[in-house]
């Protein structure tokens, strides 16, 4: 979220699309409540099913699942063609005014630069006009054709409401309502938020349906201001927290990325992270990088990371692919080409995509850890459950640990929610039988592999043994000792570089924050974008203090939000170019002539002049970006595509499958169902319900007595047309796979007319499996395809296609 | 806010309190001490109270945790009741039918008690200590490292990789296991490292 839970109190309009947040996150759900109670806020919420979120809006709008950036385009065209557009906001805080290169162009679905047999863009022409000066060429009177504002308004004007009812089959006049209102958010004084969940995520473009609502929001002026943004209701409680860590295949922690074989030194990675500002005066933070990466490196490897073996640039691994994510890791599996897999509280046998891929993938293993304080269906894939999980234990030879880890109850330590808050929490019970914490488990597994390469040396063991382990009983790191070692530490004093008088930190003492951050080797830092986190002031994830200035919602001394105790993020944007806020009720910030001051802390430099500064540190160009440049791997513009299966053929790239630029492994495509299929016509979504959290509350009892049994929900309609009843049995199946489920019928979900034809959904909830106290029951990952959004690989797990019949119920 | 006013004072005091009322008023002092005495206290008087967060969403409510025993004083706790945190700023008290239930994962028949091994071609998970299950696994991925390690590609550079075993790392662990579990993780040189974020 770039603001906070508590921060929408201060909307005037609640966009939900692509989540369900009054069922998925109930208590967060409780600030648009508030809002519309105090402040006669309104809530949209455009889903294909009329969800509990739907029932408590304002206006509902049904529309059919993957086609959110017809949707979102629509509005855009909408706002540029009836000029309800934020023109101050755009024209100072966005790159509508660049130039982009000639040789950048959009036809029949796809950019410049495609390579049908790569499944990829050359994208050397999305890019800027950049001048004689090195700096991008801008055109403040935005009368060049080239300029990115002229080109969005034609990549949009496809879009039309006639167009967003063709495509996603909401209704004309209801898109045209939901424009209106969104419309009226373009005012300076009116704030729109985005609440939005894996409905958008789980997508073959998940990261552009992202990406075209962030484009709206800034030709409407709704970023960085109070009760505005760009919301993502993350799905767990700390999965924010895994990814600001970087526990991801190409990642460091605080966002900074592994090097690549292309790499060789630490000069050859640092050539391509300059960030070397695309417009005069502009801060482009990112210029701190090598800080950051030098004191990650100190703080991996202590005194074994020095200048001279470029801080130990050899000891990270370098990457030959752009990553192994899940899919891949599944697919390489697949293939035999993977011996040993971890879980740690994590089921993807339940999670992942295509269910019998990844039985035989996990059977090809040579072992298996899972570290879980539940029971998983991944721990017993190699267990005969009947349908369930229909294998033959003596045909796999996978050896399988299983480790008892505590729970949340009996662990110390913080998570990151998804406002970005680190809230500290205390262990309150013991845990049961030999149950162990997490960190006592990683830190035995790597002293246990440590004493290994110690005794017996093997391949490169250096970054195993030198590895910094400066925990006071290094077989039991406490919390504690990470959180610092996470926040910093000055390994000599570290003194202001425009006063080298003033001390920031003496030697050994914590970091203040990622200002006092080197690229000398005198500073360590785990992670930079959560310095500040637990400094000599102490641990500031531990604050509760519910001071709450003028109920403005920043709740600033409560726990620690990343980065710099920051609640809202680009709120310099909340100001207009001389510094004033755009609309003083809803003041986050205001320059005095001086300095910056407000409600919260600065995103901007204190002292940076408001008609010289832009409000989007982190980008080179200062502002923000309508058109992303080479950024992404499916174009600078979102664009609409069809999900891999799909009910209809693409209406405005009839030759394009799927998204052009997603991944898609040998085999894979075999498997998905072609466009239009008569095969499997129903247009199939997995979803989740309020009485359950994904695998884990089925075994909890009261959860599995409320929603004991998978089931599967249809329309009315489609019902008759099969002569399915209420509570009856069906068979549900895809190319992949079957399963047997009751029915659901329900007016919740109705028939779409697309193109021309009608549209039945199949929604399938994902909560059952084969271990817990529910019963036993099949997911939607029985039916799942295994393929990725183009840019980060979340599978398309909401749109796929289905076949349903009537059928006899499970044999007892 | 006064967060220094604890729940349980609260709930200590307040069975003992009748000297302001009717009762004391009319001179029943004797009467008072009496039926203060014959009030049985509050369960919930005698627990421990630990400040937690919900694990389940990202709201991450604020919860109490109420438990016979205290860990801090080295006794064993038994959590016997969990609610909403009436102090914090996003739920204000409130739980969802998920955190209400909460304690039910705690207690919840399906925890893993002990350490377990299933060998190749069983049908059944056996025990095992955690000394020789910890043992075992790094026995096996040393020699999966050391038979596949890619010390330099085709060209010659240095690349330091390890892609024949893979982590999938949690969705719910704190960021401090997230750490200790990037540090091992990578210094191993796995590549094949992923999150529940992108699923």
């Amino acid at each position: 979220m770039t603001n906070s839970w508590t921060d929408i109190r201060n909307t005037d309009l609640v966009v939900i699309m692509g989540g369900n947040a009054a069922e998925a996150h109930p208590c967060g759900f409780k600030w648009v409540t508030e809002a519309k109670a105090n402040r006669g806020a309104k809530l949209i919420v455009i889903d294909p099913r009329f969800t509990r979120s739907a029932s408590v809006s304002d206006l509902y709008a049904p529309i059919r699942q993957g086609t959110d950036i017809a949707f979102l385009l629509g509005l855009i065209n909408y706002c540029i063609q009836k000029d309800k557009v934020q023109w101050d906001y755009v024209k100072a805080f966005t790159n509508a005014a660049y130039v982009v290169k000639q040789g950048f162009t959009y036809q029949d679905g796809l950019f410049s630069g495609y390579d049908e047999a790569k499944r990829d863009y050359d994208k050397s022409s999305w890019d800027y006009d950049i001048g004689p000066d090195g700096f991008a060429v801008v055109d403040e009177t935005l009368a060049n054709p080239r300029c990115v504002w002229n080109l969005l308004k034609k990549h949009v004007a496809v879009y039309t409401p006639e167009m967003v009812e063709r495509i996603c089959g909401t209704p004309k006049d209801r898109f045209l309502k939901v424009a209106a209102m969104v419309a009226e958010t373009s005012s300076p004084t009116k704030a729109m938020t985005s609440m939005y969940a894996l409905g958008w995520t789980q997508h073959s473009k998940g990261s552009q349906n992202i990406r075209a609502m962030a484009m709206l929001q800034l030709v409407l002026g709704n970023i960085g201001i109070r009760g505005g943004g760009m919301n993502a209701l993350r799905g767990h409680s700390n999965i924010q927290g895994l990814t600001d860590l970087g526990l991801m295949s190409n990642l460091l922690p605080g966002y900074l990325t592994l090097p690549t074989q292309k790499e060789p030194d630490l000069a050859a990675y640092m050539s391509t992270r300059g960030f070397k500002p695309l417009r005069p005066n502009q801060l482009s933070y990112w210029q701190n990088y090598k800080k950051f990466f030098v004191s990650f490196q100190k703080s991996m490897w202590g005194s074994a990371a020095t200048p001279e073996n470029d801080f130990a640039y050899d000891y990270l691994p370098k990457l030959d692919l752009p990553g192994y994510d899940l899919l891949r890791a599944f697919e390489l599996m697949h293939q035999g080409k993977v011996n040993g897999y971890f879980c740690q509280g994590f089921n993807p046998l339940q999670a992942a995509p295509n269910k019998k891929k990844v039985i035989e993938s996990l059977s090809k293993l040579k072992f298996l850890v899972i570290m879980d304080p539940l029971d998983t269906e991944t721990g017993r894939f190699w267990e005969n459950h009947g349908p369930y999980n229909d294998v033959d234990p003596s045909q796999i030879q996978t050896e399988v640990y299983q480790l008892p880890s505590t729970c949340f109850a009996e662990d110390d330590g913080s998570l990151v929610n998804s406002g970005r808050w680190l809230q500290w929490h205390w262990a309150g019970g013991t845990p049961p039988g030999k149950a162990k914490r997490d960190t006592w488990i990683m830190a035995q597994l790597y002293l246990h592999l440590k004493e290994l390469y110690t005794k017996e040396g093997g391949a490169f063991p250096d970054p195993i043994i030198k590895l910094n382990w400066p925990y006071a009983d290094p077989g039991d790191p406490k919390a504690e000792e990470l959180a610092q070692e996470i926040n910093g530490r000055a390994l000599a004093r570290v003194t202001d570089t425009a006063d080298p008088t003033k001390v920031l930190a003496e030697a050994g003492k914590l970091l203040p924050a990622f200002a006092a951050l080197r690229d000398d080797g005198s500073t360590a830092c785990g992670c930079w974008i959560y310095s500040g986190c637990f400094n000599e002031n102490g641990n500031n994830m531990a604050r509760r203090d519910t001071t709450d200035p003028d109920d403005a919602g920043f709740y600033s001394k409560w726990a620690f939000s990343w980065p710099a105790n920051r609640r809202i993020l680009y709120n310099r944007a909340s100001a207009d170019r001389t510094g004033k806020p755009w609309d003083p009720s809803r003041k986050v910030i205001a320059w005095d002539g001086q300095k910056w001051s407000g409600y919260d802390v600065p995103d901007i430099a204190p002292t940076a002049k408001p008609d010289q500064v832009g409000p989007f540190i982190m980008n080179p160009e200062g502002v923000s970006r309508l058109f992303t440049r080479g950024m992404m791997r499916d174009g600078p513009f979102p664009a609409h595509y069809e999900p891999f299966e799909s009910p209809i053929v693409n209406p405005v790239a009839p030759k394009v499958r799927g998204n052009p630029a997603a991944r898609v492994f040998e085999g894979d495509m075999a498997q998905f169902a072609e466009a239009a299929s008569k095969e499997f016509p129903y247009a199939a979504t997995s979803y989740r319900l309020t009485e359950h959290f994904h695998f884990w509350t089925k075994h909890v009892i009261v959860n599995a007595v409320m929603q004991p049994e998978f089931f599967v929900e249809i329309s009315e309609q489609l019902a008759a047309e099969k002569g399915i009843v209420k509570g009856g049995w069906v068979r549900v199946w895809s190319k992949r796979g079957s399963v047997v489920a009751k029915a659901m019928v329900t007016k919740r979900i109705k028939p779409l007319i697309c193109d021309g034809k009608t549209i039945h959904i199949v929604g399938i909830p994902l909560h059952w499996g084969f271990t817990g106290a529910a019963k036993k029951g099949f997911g939607p990952n029985m039916l799942t395809p295994f393929v990725g959004d183009a840019n980060i690989e979340t599978p398309e797990y909401k749109a796929f296609l289905v076949n349903i019949e009537p059928a006899p119920g499970p044999a007892a | 806010m006064n967060v220094e006013l604890s729940r349980r004072a609260f709930l200590q005091t307040a069975g003992a309190g009748l000297a302001g009322t009717t009762l004391g008023a009319f001179g029943f002092a004797d009467i008072e001490a009496a039926h203060a005495a014959a009030i049985r206290s509050f369960k919930l008087a005698n627990t421990t109270e630990t400040r937690n967060t919900c694990p389940y969403c990202s709201v991450a409510c604020g919860i109490i945790l109420y438990s016979k025993g205290d860990l801090r004083k080295g006794e064993k706790a038994d959590i016997t009741h969990i609610e909403g945190d009436t102090d914090h700023p996003t739920n204000r008290g409130t739980l969802c039918p998920k955190g209400s239930a909460l304690l039910g994962f705690v207690k919840s028949p399906t925890r893993l008690q002990h350490p377990m091994v299933r060998k190749p071609g069983s049908d059944k998970f056996e025990p095992i200590s955690w000394e020789d299950a910890l043992g075992r696994i790094a026995r096996l991925m040393k020699d999966d490292r050391d038979k596949n390690f890619v010390a330099r590609n085709n060209d010659g550079v240095t690349v330091n990789r390890w892609i024949t075993t893979g982590f999938l790392a949690a969705s719910a662990s704190t960021n401090e296991t997230a750490f200790a579990t990037y540090k091992v993780v990578r210094s191993a040189g796995m590549l094949v490292f992923d999150n529940q974020a992108r699923v």
